[in-house]
C-alpha cells in the first residue's frame, strides 16, 4: 500500500502562528514523489505560506487533476479536504465546488500535463470564468508517471533523457493566462522557495483567479544535461523581474525597499503586496506591456520570473452569476421550494 | 400513403406543413391551445429540422375524446403551405382526407389525389392584399390558416380571439391584425367549401383537471423544487429547454426579494465534460447540482461519471434522448441511451436510472433523483426522450407536498463529527451498504481525501487487491439495493386499462412529489403473454393494448421506470410465458438489459422495436405483436392502425 501515514512530531520551541498551530499542522501524509522532486518543495513552500496566512485547515479545499503534479494535494494539510480528480478536469471540479460554497479557500495543483495538454480548455475556462482560487501548476517539461515523453511545455531544442530532440512550440501557461485575462499572473522556481512562499501566499488572498507557474524539476526523466526544465538550466536562466513580498494585516513590514522602486498593492482583506521591480523599465501593472516584455526575455532564452503581472481581480464566477453572499450550500430548504401555493399558480401559465 | 382509419368528432389527427423560421410554431401553438381550452384532448408533436430557417417542418395534432395522445401517423388533414413538401405531404393523408393548401399558386398536376379532398384557399394573395410588408404577411398566413382551421374543424372562435386578446393584452394593434387574420381565414373556408368537414370539433369538458406542459420545463421546476443550487450545462438539443426553464424559474422564485441576489449559480460549461466536473465539485460540497444534456453528452460526460460512482458523489444528470448513434438526428426522438445510461463509464459501473413517461414524471422523477442521488452516494440519471422533453404535453395538474423534506442521506453535522471517534468515509457502519459523508469546511475530523483511484474504506490510497475489492463489492450491493427505492413499475393486469386518461389515474402512485414507490399490492396475473415497455413507449402501448382487448387478445403490460430493476420487474417476467419488450432504438437494448440484470431466460423476452425517430404509435405495436403472435384484424369503428 503506497499510502504512508506521516507521523507528527512536535518539537519544543516550533513556532506557532495566530491560531497556535505550527507548519506542522499543515503537513498532510509522506510524499512517494522521487527524492529531490521539484514538487515536494512546492508542498512545503504552500505549508509555509498556509501557516503564515493563519488559515483554518479545514477551510480549505484541494484540488488536483492526474499525474505526479496531482499527487501533492495529500501531502499537506490533512485536515482539509482533498479531491483528486480525473486527468486535465480539475478546474470544472473546482468552479463546481466553488459555485456551492465559496466560503472555502480553494487551492488546485496541476502539472503541464494535465493543464497544457488534456485540460488545457478547462484551464482556459477557468481563467475565463474567474474562478476564486489559487491554482499551481507544477511545470516540469515531462510525463513522469509515463516515464519521461514530452509534455506541451517542453522547449523547442529541450532533449529528453533518452535523447530526443523536442522539435514542437511549447505551450507557455504564464502567456495564456495573461492573454485570458487572469488578474494575478507568477512564475516562480520550486527551488526557490523565498519567492515562492510570498507569492502562493499573495495568491491565496488575491480575491479571484490566481496562477502560479512554477518550474519544478523532475529529478528522474528531466534533470540532464539538455533540459531545458532540469534544476541546472532553471538556476542558470531565472531572471528575476519583481521580488514580492506578501505583507498580511497583521505583520510589520519585514523588508526595507528604497523609494520609488516598490509599488504596494491592496488586498481585498486588507493586507498589501509589495513588488519591486528589478528591471526599471517592467511595469506589472500593465497586461500588454508585460506581454511583450516576456515574449523579448523568452527569445534570449531567459525565464522570467516572479509575480509578473497583478490587476483587481474584478468579477470573480460569483459576481458574474449575482449569487447571494452566502454560499449556497447553506440555504434551508425552505429558502429554496417555492411550495405548493406557486405551484398552483406557475400551471395557471400552462394553459 | 397511410390507409384511412375511421374518425370522427374530436377523433382525428392532422398535420401542418410549413417552412422554418417563419413564425408557425406560434399559430401552431395557437391551435393546439384553442383544442385543450375547448376541453378536447389533444397532443401535439412538433417535428422540426436541425436549423434555424427555411426548410420544411411539421406539426402534428392528435385530439381524441377518450384521452389517447399517443402519434397517430393517420392524418386525416394536412395543411399543406410549404411547397417544398408538396409531394410528401399529399401522399401522407389518409385516404378520404382533406388536403387545405394555398391555391395562389396551382399545385402540379402529378400531386394530384383524386382519393382525397383538395381544399384550395388563396392565403398568400389574400396576405398580400390585406397587409403590408413581407415578414407580416409571412407571419399572418399562419394566422389566416388557422382561421380556416376554425371553420373547416369548427373551432370556438371566442377561445381563439380569448387567447389572442392575452397575448396581445398591450398591443391592440398586433390583436387586432391577427384577429383579422383569423376572421379572413375561416371567411374564405366558410364561401368556397362545406364547413364544417366530417372530422370536426365539438367542446368537451375533459382537460379541466389537466395543464399543457413540456417534459424540459417540468423537470426544471422539479429541480427547482427539490432544491438545487448548482446547474451546470452545455447548450445541446433536445435539453437545452431544461436549462432554460430553470433559469426562468429560478429567477421568479429564487431572487433575494431585498437584494436582488440569487440563490442559484447557474453555469454554462465549455463542454459537457466540464458541466459535470461542476457538477461533481458542487455535490461534494454538497449541493444538489445537475447537468440535463443528451447522449452525445453522456458520452463526453461518462469519465466524470465513474468518478462520481466510485468516489460516491451524489450527481444528478438529465439525459433527454435524441436519435443517435453520434451526432444522429438531434431533432428526432429514440430510446436509445438505455445502456449508455445504465452502465455508464469504464470499469465496472451501475447507475441509479429513473424513466418517465410524460412532463408529470419528469417533475417527480426530478426531485426523486435528487433523493437517490443523495441517499444512495451516486450519480443518478433521468432519462427522457426528445418528445417528452420538447412536445406540450396534457397531464394532470401537478401537485405537491409542503411536508416534503430533502432526503440529504448519511451527511455528518460538525457535532457529530466533534463527538465521533473516528471518522472513515467508505465504512459501512450501518451495514446498509451506504457510508457515512462528511462535507469539506465543516469540521476537522471530517476530512478525506476524495479520489477516483484505488481506495480502501478508510478512504485511503491504495493498490491491494483485498481493500479495493471490498469497496467495490460494496459499492455494487449499495447501488443494486436502490432498486427497491427506484419508482416502482406500473402495472397493468387484468381486463382493459381503459382509456389514457384512466390509466393516468393508474399512475398516480407516487404519493410524496414523485419520490416515492407505488404502493401497488402484488398484481396476480392471468394472461400467458407480458407486454413490457419503457418511458414515452407507455401511451402508444396502453393504447394498443386496449385495442388488443378489443380484438380478444389479453395482455398484462408493466412498464419500468426505474433501474435497477426491482422483484416486481423479476415477477412479472417470470408469471408471462412469453414477454413482448416495446422500446425506441434497435438494438433492444430494455430486452438486453433485463436479459443482463433478471433472472429471466433471454428466450422469454422478445422485442418490438421501433427507431426512426418519431414517437412510437398504437400501429408500431400491434403490427410488432402480429408478427409473432395471433392477432385478430377484427374490424373496429375507431381507426385500425396497421
Amino acid at each position: 500500500m503506497s499510502y504512508i501515514t506521516k507521523p507528527v512530531a512536535r518539537h519544543r520551541g516550533d513556532r506557532t502562528n495566530g491560531l497556535g498551530l505550527t507548519t506542522r499542522d499543515y503537513e498532510g501524509s509522506m510524499s512517494t514523489l522521487c527524492a529531490g522532486c521539484g514538487h515536494d518543495s512546492v508542498t512545503a513552500a504552500l505549508i509555509q505560506a498556509f501557516w503564515e496566512l493563519d488559515v483554518e485547515p479545514h477551510r480549505v479545499a484541494k484540488l488536483s487533476g492526474i499525474g505526479c503534479s496531482s499527487k501533492t494535494p495529500t501531502y499537506f494539510i490533512k485536515e482539509a479536504h482533498g479531491f483528486n480528480s480525473v486527468h486535465g478536469r480539475m478546474p470544472s471540479i473546482a468552479a463546481g465546488a466553488n459555485a456551492a460554497n465559496k466560503d472555502l479557500m480553494y487551492v488546485g495543483i496541476s502539472g503541464d500535463g494535465d493543464s497544457l495538454s488534456i485540460g488545457l480548455g478547462q484551464f482556459c475556462h477557468a481563467i475565463r470564468r474567474n474562478v476564486n482560487m489559487l491554482y499551481v501548476l507544477e511545470n516540469n517539461g515531462v510525463y513522469g508517471l509515463t516515464k519521461g515523453q514530452f509534455s506541451a511545455s517542453a522547449d523547442i531544442g529541450s532533449k529528453s533523457k533518452k535523447g530526443e530532440v523536442n522539435r514542437q512550440g511549447p505551450i507557455d501557461p504564464v502567456s495564456v493566462a495573461l492573454t485570458l485575462g487572469a488578474t494575478f499572473v507568477a512564475r516562480s522556481f520550486s527551488g526557490d522557495k523565498q519567492q515562492l512562499v510570498p507569492i502562493l501566499e499573495a495568491g491565496l488572498e488575491h480575491d479571484g483567479f490566481a496562477f502560479v507557474d512554477v518550474i519544478s524539476p523532475c529529478v528522474t526523466f528531466n534533470d540532464h544535461v539538455g533540459s531545458t526544465k532540469s534544476y541546472a538550466y532553471t538556476r542558470t536562466h531565472m531572471h528575476e523581474v519583481v521580488q514580492t513580498d506578501f505583507v498580511p494585516i497583521r505583520s510589520e513590514i519585514r523588508t526595507e525597499y528604497a523609494e520609488g522602486t516598490v509599488r504596494e498593492v491592496k488586498m481585498h482583506d486588507g493586507s498589501s503586496v509589495r513588488l519591486r521591480k528589478v528591471d526599471e523599465n517592467y511595469d506589472p501593472t500593465d497586461r500588454h506591456a508585460v506581454i511583450e516584455y516576456l515574449g523579448n526575455v523568452a527569445d534570449e532564452g531567459e525565464i522570467a520570473t516572479g509575480l509578473l503581472y497583478l490587476a483587481e481581480a474584478g468579477e470573480d464566477m460569483h459576481r458574474f452569476s449575482e449569487t447571494v453572499d452566502r454560499p449556497l450550500v447553506s440555504l434551508g430548504h425552505e429558502e429554496l421550494c417555492p411550495g405548493s401555493e406557486a405551484l398552483r399558480e406557475v400551471q395557471k401559465e400552462w394553459w | 400513403m397511410v390507409t384511412s382509419g375511421g374518425f370522427g368528432v374530436n377523433d382525428f389527427a392532422f398535420k401542418v406543413a410549413t417552412v422554418n423560421g417563419t413564425g408557425s410554431a406560434s399559430a401552431n401553438g395557437l391551435l393546439l391551445q384553442a383544442l385543450f381550452r375547448m376541453g378536447i384532448p389533444v397532443s401535439g408533436k412538433n417535428v422540426f429540422p436541425s436549423n434555424i430557417q427555411g426548410l420544411p417542418t411539421w406539426y402534428e395534432i392528435r385530439v381524441n375524446k377518450d384521452g389517447y395522445t399517443a402519434r397517430s401517423p393517420d392524418f386525416h388533414l394536412v395543411v399543406a403551405m410549404n411547397p417544398q413538401s408538396y409531394a410528401r405531404d399529399i401522399d401522407e393523408v389518409a385516404s378520404g382526407g382533406w388536403i387545405l393548401y394555398d391555391d395562389t399558386k396551382p399545385l402540379d398536376d402529378e400531386l394530384i389525389r383524386d382519393d382525397v379532398t383538395f381544399l384550395g384557399l388563396p392565403l398568400a394573395g389574400m396576405c398580400v392584399d390585406e397587409f403590408e410588408g413581407s415578414r407580416t404577411r409571412i407571419l399572418m398566413k399562419n394566422i389566416m390558416y388557422v382561421g380556416a382551421l376554425v371553420a373547416l374543424l369548427d373551432i370556438d372562435v371566442a377561445v381563439v380571439k380569448g387567447m389572442l386578446e392575452e397575448k396581445f393584452s398591450h398591443k391592440k394593434h398586433l390583436m387586432d391584425a391577427n384577429f383579422r387574420a383569423i376572421e379572413m381565414g375561416a371567411n374564405a373556408a366558410r364561401e368556397r367549401f362545406d364547413c364544417p368537414l366530417p372530422i370536426r370539433l365539438e367542446t368537451m369538458d375533459a382537460t379541466k383537471d389537466c395543464v399543457m406542459v413540456t417534459g424540459n420545463a417540468a423537470a426544471a421546476l422539479g429541480c427547482v423544487y427539490a432544491g438545487a443550487t448548482v446547474g451546470a450545462w452545455y447548450p445541446i438539443t433536445p435539453s437545452t429547454s431544461l436549462m432554460d426553464g430553470f433559469t426562468e424559474y429560478c429567477e421568479r422564485f429564487r431572487v433575494d426579494p431585498e437584494t436582488g441576489k440569487k440563490k442559484f449559480c447557474i453555469i454554462q460549461a465549455e463542454d459537457e465534460l466540464a458541466a459535470a466536473g461542476m457538477v461533481i465539485g458542487a455535490g461534494w460540497m454538497g449541493a444538489r447540482a445537475f447537468t440535463p444534456t443528451s447522449g452525445p453528452g453522456i458520452s463526453l460526460m461518462s469519465e466524470f461519471i465513474g468518478l462520481a460512482y466510485y468516489a460516491e458523489i451524489p450527481s444528478v444528470f438529465f439525459d433527454v434522448q435524441r436519435t443517435g448513434p453520434s451526432t444522429g438526428m438531434p431533432t428526432r426522438t429514440q430510446q436509445g441511451d438505455l445502456m449508455l445510461t445504465a452502465y455508464a463509464s469504464h470499469g465496472d459501473t451501475k447507475h441509479i436510472v429513473l424513466f418517465p413517461a410524460d412532463p408529470k414524471e419528469c417533475f417527480e422523477f426530478a426531485v426523486a433523483a435528487f433523493d437517490l442521488a443523495e441517499r444512495f452516494q451516486t450519480p443518478t440519471f433521468v432519462v427522457s426522450d426528445l418528445d417528452i422533453g420538447m412536445n406540450d404535453w396534457m397531464i394532470p395538474r401537478l401537485e405537491w407536498d409542503d411536508g416534503y423534506r430533502p432526503d440529504r442521506g448519511k451527511v455528518l453535522t460538525a457535532e457529530e463529527l466533534e463527538e465521533a471517534e473516528s471518522f472513515y468515509r467508505y465504512l459501512d457502519v450501518d451495514g446498509d451498504h451506504i457510508p457515512y459523508r462528511s462535507l469539506p469546511g465543516v469540521h476537522p475530523k471530517g476530512a478525506y481525501f476524495t479520489r477516483g483511484s484505488g481506495h480502501d474504506k478508510y478512504g485511503r490510497y491504495t493498490e491491494g487487491s483485498a481493500e479495493y475489492v471490498e469497496v467495490v463489492d460494496r459499492i455494487l450491493k449499495k447501488v443494486e439495493s436502490a432498486g427497491d427505492s427506484v419508482p416502482a413499475p406500473q402495472v397493468f393486469a387484468g381486463g382493459s386499462s381503459g382509456t389514457s386518461s384512466g390509466s393516468r389515474n393508474a399512475a398516480e402512485g407516487a404519493s410524496s412529489n414523485g419520490a416515492g414507490v407505488d404502493e401497488a399490492s402484488a398484481p396476480s396475473y392471468s394472461a400467458p403473454y407480458g407486454l413490457l415497455s419503457i418511458g414515452g413507449c407507455h401511451w402508444a402501448v396502453l393504447e394498443a393494448r386496449d385495442e388488443l382487448t378489443r380484438r380478444g387478445v389479453d395482455v398484462d403490460y408493466l412498464r419500468v421506470r426505474g433501474f435497477p430493476f426491482n422483484g416486481t420487474v423479476e415477477d412479472f417476467l417470470a408469471s408471462h410465458e412469453r414477454i413482448f419488450v416495446i422500446e425506441q432504438n434497435r438494438d433492444e437494448q430494455l430486452r438486453k438489459l433485463l436479459a443482463i440484470e433478471t433472472a429471466c431466460p433471454k428466450e422469454k423476452l422478445t422485442s418490438i422495436t421501433y427507431y426512426g425517430g418519431q414517437p412510437l404509435s398504437k400501429g408500431h405495436v400491434l403490427e410488432g405483436l402480429a408478427a409473432h403472435i395471433d392477432v385478430p384484424d377484427s374490424p373496429l369503428p375507431a381507426e385500425a392502425g396497421a
